[in-house]
């Protein structure tokens, strides 16, 4: 395996590689990006988030934190009802004047991690994907931030469209990123600035929560975040990793 | 669990008793808050926290106690997604006892994973049907720490009472069957500490019993 997603095609749920015409199903068939539904493309387990991990997000941010720069993570839990694939919708709520996007790295855990040093936390990781990590920012609240109903929305994770496995990827900080929202380039960052690294991540989080296999860490998003609106479409983009696809729909599409 | 079920997601809810609310008086206006929490205030216990009757609580290194967070959890048994609080109850297949332990900390402004989400941290008792419960509205919560009830509440003393709590959660967020909604701990949660062996009592549904041990350095 090199790259994999899960889809969903003629009434059932397959993995896929990439392939020329778009993807090539396990059992052969060869279909174009728009004739399949893009899941996430692994069985996702603990979701983990960053918050402020880019050195310049940081900097962007600095009006509206109440505490200085800490050494610890600022991590926070998500939960598998937010989670979304490639080509997917998400929901704009009317009553919202800011909801923007967030193009981080997704780490994918592929062995058990415990207590995992630094030099030891590589080898714990199955792959990279890309995720768009979207909030809702009026409903930001004081308790217990972020709160889930700026950040654990339905269908306000996308990730995908594909696994790509840790092998491709020898240093998983030399990453460029960006979002194009309609086509536009609103966000550009590079892995090279996170606070945290990969295997900092790794460390911290193993030093009390046990990781296993599918549990991923979305590893914060540079600086750059902007507002999306009704119909606007958003990629966010690693190279080497993959482009992921989002379109903003508002509440009529879901009868609301 | 109820043998059907497959637990999804556990999703602790903070301050929604009225005492615990009450307790942090003026700072609620104060910063960093600033205001009172206006949508429910809303956590995650992770899978590698679940435990079960028996399992034993580890207390890290460099800390002398843990609070022992009781409280009811509602087991969702059908896809709950905008409920309205009169049909809520019926998207509820069943209740479990939750004993959500914390590394006791001040700030619910950003608390660190640290203090919620370690491993074992979330001891999860057996799975009552709701219908043999009929209610959940007023149902005394005990914890008990080597034999001694050493606190009290009631799920009537809840700002949000279940059926509103799903209500105003399944607004934003759908639940699926075998999520864990907490209903929250009431103020002045007790502290234990290592060696000592605690249980929580909740009316209809038993007994959940634990004992905290010292982490083994180095291991």
């Amino acid at each position: 395996m090199s790259r994999l997603a899960r889809v969903a095609f003629g009434g059932a749920i397959h993995s896929a590689v990439p392939h020329a015409r778009g993807l090539q199903l396990a059992d052969g068939r060869v279909l174009a990006e728009d004739q399949v539904v893009w899941l996430p493309p692994f069985e996702v387990g603990t979701i983990i988030a960053l918050g402020i991990n880019y050195a310049d997000h940081a900097k962007e941010l600095a009006k509206e934190l109440t505490i200085g720069a800490k050494d610890e993570p600022l991590a926070f839990l998500k939960a598998p009802n937010s989670l979304i694939g490639h080509r997917g919708f998400t929901r704009r709520p009317a009553d919202a004047s800011f909801m923007h996007y967030e193009c981080e790295l997704a780490v994918v855990i592929g062995r058990s991690a415990k207590s995992v040093n630094r030099a030891d936390a590589l080898a714990h990781v199955a792959g990279y994907s890309v995720a768009n990590d979207y909030a809702v920012r009026d409903y930001l609240e004081n308790w217990y931030r972020p709160n889930l109903r700026v950040k654990n929305r339905d269908g306000g994770t996308v990730l995908g469209p594909w696994l790509v496995d840790a092998a491709e990827v020898p240093d998983p900080h030399t990453l460029e990123l960006r979002t194009l929202v309609n086509g536009k380039i609103t966000q550009r960052g590079n892995t090279r600035d996170l606070i945290n690294d990969v295997p900092a991540l790794i460390e911290y989080l193993s030093s009390f929560m046990t990781l296993s296999p599918g549990d991923v860490i979305l590893t914060g998003t540079p600086e750059g975040v902007a507002g999306v609106n009704v119909g606007d479409e958003v990629v966010t983009e690693i190279d080497g990793i993959g482009s992921l696809h989002s379109t903003i729909v508002g509440d009529d599409a879901f009868g609301r | 669990m109820h043998s059907t079920l497959r637990r999804g997601t556990v999703y602790g809810t903070l301050l929604n008793h009225a005492d615990a609310l009450a307790a942090l008086g003026p700072a609620v206006h104060a910063p960093p808050y600033k205001a009172p929490p206006k949508a429910p205030v809303l956590y995650i216990k992770p899978r590698n926290t679940w435990a079960g009757e028996g399992d034993a609580i580890v207390v890290p290194a460099g800390e002398s106690q843990l609070e022992i967070g009781a409280t009811l959890g509602l087991v969702i048994g059908r896809t709950a997604c905008r409920v309205r609080e009169q049909e809520a109850l019926s998207f509820v297949a069943g209740c479990v006892i939750v004993n959500d332990v914390s590394v006791p900390h001040a700030s619910y402004y950003r608390p660190s994973l640290r203090f919620k989400a370690r491993d074992g941290f979330c001891p999860i008792g057996p799975f009552v049907a709701f219908e043999t419960l009929g209610s959940v509205d007023a149902l005394q919560v005990q914890v008990e720490v080597d034999g001694v009830i050493v606190h009290r509440s009631s799920t009537a003393g809840l700002l949000r009472p279940a059926a509103r709590l799903l209500c105003e959660v399944s607004e934003f967020m759908t639940l699926s069957p075998g999520d864990v909604l907490m209903l929250g701990v009431a103020a002045g949660a007790p502290l234990a500490r290592a060696g000592q062996r605690v249980g929580i009592l909740i009316d209809g549904l038993g007994r959940l019993g634990n004992t905290l041990v010292a982490e083994e350095v180095g291991a």
